[in-house]
């Protein structure tokens, strides 16, 4: 139950991280998010078999962690648990694909395959979505989507969403704290009490937004999130994007792990 | 006549269920006043509230800030002239730094981020929180995250400010920094509260409100002195009041 209350605190930090001063936190958060978005995409047109081709993609993430200098075990615990979900999804590959290929003189079935190249993409993609979060903080993401006319609708969805997950599992807590206390060596809630527990979230959650939106109303919202001014994309934010972007697209391209490696193996010959 | 004064007609409500929760309430507010709004749980304070800011609105009787009637048209007007501290902090503070939790008010009003960043400085010193202004809110004491909430209020400058128990769940200290706070501010205050002896500090004039209507509405020493009328009304006399508990003497 514990865990619960401390996902709250796990949650918030990275708004705690996105507060950081390093070069990448200093980059406009439109050049962010648009690097990002050409990352995602490259990752995910590979292939189910490309599994090299993916490799040098890697790089990224890697470069991004040491610059903006984030603590690598809580942002690694998120990419594992969402690895947890893309587990539970490929885990099958497996049995479905029975082809079988030879590796280096290894005969494997190649669903195996297909599992390593979803299981490296989730990864990659999780990793990327979780640092620009880490180095941006949602308010300034928000307003990077602002800047490319996303609907101001969706936009608030998203940061309301973001802000009031924090809410209901503060509520959450509560109410399992206050179970736990009068429910003594049990484990988790016993399943007679789901209904009302559930039941009871959904009113408690009612009731705090509306005077979470009141507060809101009465200090002037109407319907525009204003997070104040960002700087204008300066030379330093294009380079970024540009030569992030280079990198990538040579890499859907050409094989650049295939050419190290040959590189590699015609140096030692 | 001022702009400030806060005029209450004939005020009735009932909600959905039938509940008559205000019923035919009127008072004005004078400009620069301290009124404390009391009544047992239930007695209708909040929905009074609610109704003075707008949040929802009477089935009969009206409510003017100057000559001005609150009204859904004029709401943004009025909203921006009366400033509303929530009871529970959490409600209010939902920005990822007290910063722009305390910013949120004037940027919804498109002021220019300069003046936005002289009045949140003006506003976390006011509230002797300027330190704090980086922090995250749910990292805050409570003493702390009160500050806050009224510094978020005071940063768009209102005229009235409208306070739903402000002492609520404050240790001794911060609950006297609170109160210093208030006594300090020379806007038109109206304060709602259980804490009688805050009240008794901080309000020159109070009304007293059962089951909806207004029981009586006088300076702060005839009401609060007054034990037939406060028990009557589910209250007790405020302890700083009340005869010495050892010795049983009054107050020299």
């Amino acid at each position: 139950m514990q865990s619960i209350i401390n996902s709250l605190y796990n949650m918030r930090s990275l708004d705690e991280l996105a507060k950081k001063e390093s070069l990448i936190h200093s980059l406009h958060p439109l050049v962010k998010l648009l690097t990002t978005f050409i990352y995602l995409s490259v990752v995910v047109s590979f292939g189910r078999y490309e599994i090299g081709g993916l490799l040098h993609l890697i790089f990224y993430p890697i470069l991004i962690f040491s610059l903006a200098e984030l603590p690598v075990v809580p942002i690694l615990k998120r990419i594992l648990y969402a690895q947890s979900f893309i587990i539970g999804i490929c885990i099958l590959n497996p049995l479905f694909d029975q082809h079988t290929i030879i590796l280096g003189g290894i005969v494997i079935s190649r669903g195996w395959i297909t599992f390593l190249s979803i299981f490296i993409k989730g990864g990659l993609t999780a990793a990327a979505s979780i640092l620009l979060i880490a180095t941006t903080g949602i308010d300034r993401l928000a307003v990077a989507l602002r800047m490319l006319k996303i609907p101001r609708i969706f936009v608030l969805q998203l940061l309301l969403t973001y802000r009031y997950i924090t809410v209901m599992i503060e509520e959450v807590s509560r109410m399992v704290r206050a179970y736990s206390l009068r429910a003594p060596g049990q484990k988790g809630i016993q399943r007679s009490v789901w209904g009302s527990f559930a039941g009871q979230l959904i009113l408690r959650t009612f009731d705090r937004s509306q005077r979470v939106y009141q507060s809101m109303i009465l200090r002037g919202f109407t319907g525009e999130y204003n997070t104040g001014a960002v700087a204008k994309v300066n030379f330093k934010d294009f380079a970024y994007l540009a030569g992030w972007s280079l990198f990538f697209i040579i890499g859907r391209i050409f094989n650049i792990p295939m050419f190290i490696g040959i590189l590699v193996i015609g140096v030692i010959k | 006549m001022s702009h400030h004064k806060l005029e209450v007609r004939s005020l009735n409500f009932s909600y959905p269920d039938g509940h008559e929760a205000v019923k035919n309430i009127s008072f004005t507010i004078n400009h620069g006043e301290s009124v404390g709004i009391i009544g047992a749980n239930g007695a209708g304070k909040s929905t009074l509230l609610m109704l003075l800011m707008g949040v929802i609105f009477p089935h009969s009787g009206e409510v003017l800030l100057g000559d001005v009637h609150v009204t859904p048209k004029t709401l943004p007007m009025i909203r921006q002239r009366l400033g509303m501290v929530f009871q529970d902090p959490d409600d209010q503070l939902f920005m990822t730094t007290v910063y722009d939790d305390v910013a949120f008010g004037p940027r919804n009003y498109k002021l220019d981020e300069n003046e936005v960043q002289s009045r949140v400085t003006k506003a976390l010193n006011l509230v002797g929180i300027s330190n704090l202004k980086d922090r995250a809110p749910f990292k805050l004491s409570g003493g702390e995250k009160r500050s806050a909430t009224i510094a978020s209020v005071l940063s768009m400058e209102p005229d009235v400010l409208i306070m739903d128990e402000p002492t609520a769940a404050l240790d001794p200290k911060s609950r006297r920094r609170v109160i210093g706070l208030l006594k300090s501010f020379e806007h038109t205050k109206i304060i709602t509260s259980h804490d009688l002896d805050m009240v008794f500090e901080t309000c020159k004039r109070i009304i007293v409100i059962k089951e909806g209507e207004v029981a009586a509405d006088g300076t702060a020493v005839e009401i609060l002195t007054n034990v037939e009328l406060l028990d009557d009304c589910r209250l007790e006399i405020p302890l700083s009041l009340q005869n010495c508990p050892r010795c049983g003497k009054g107050k020299a």
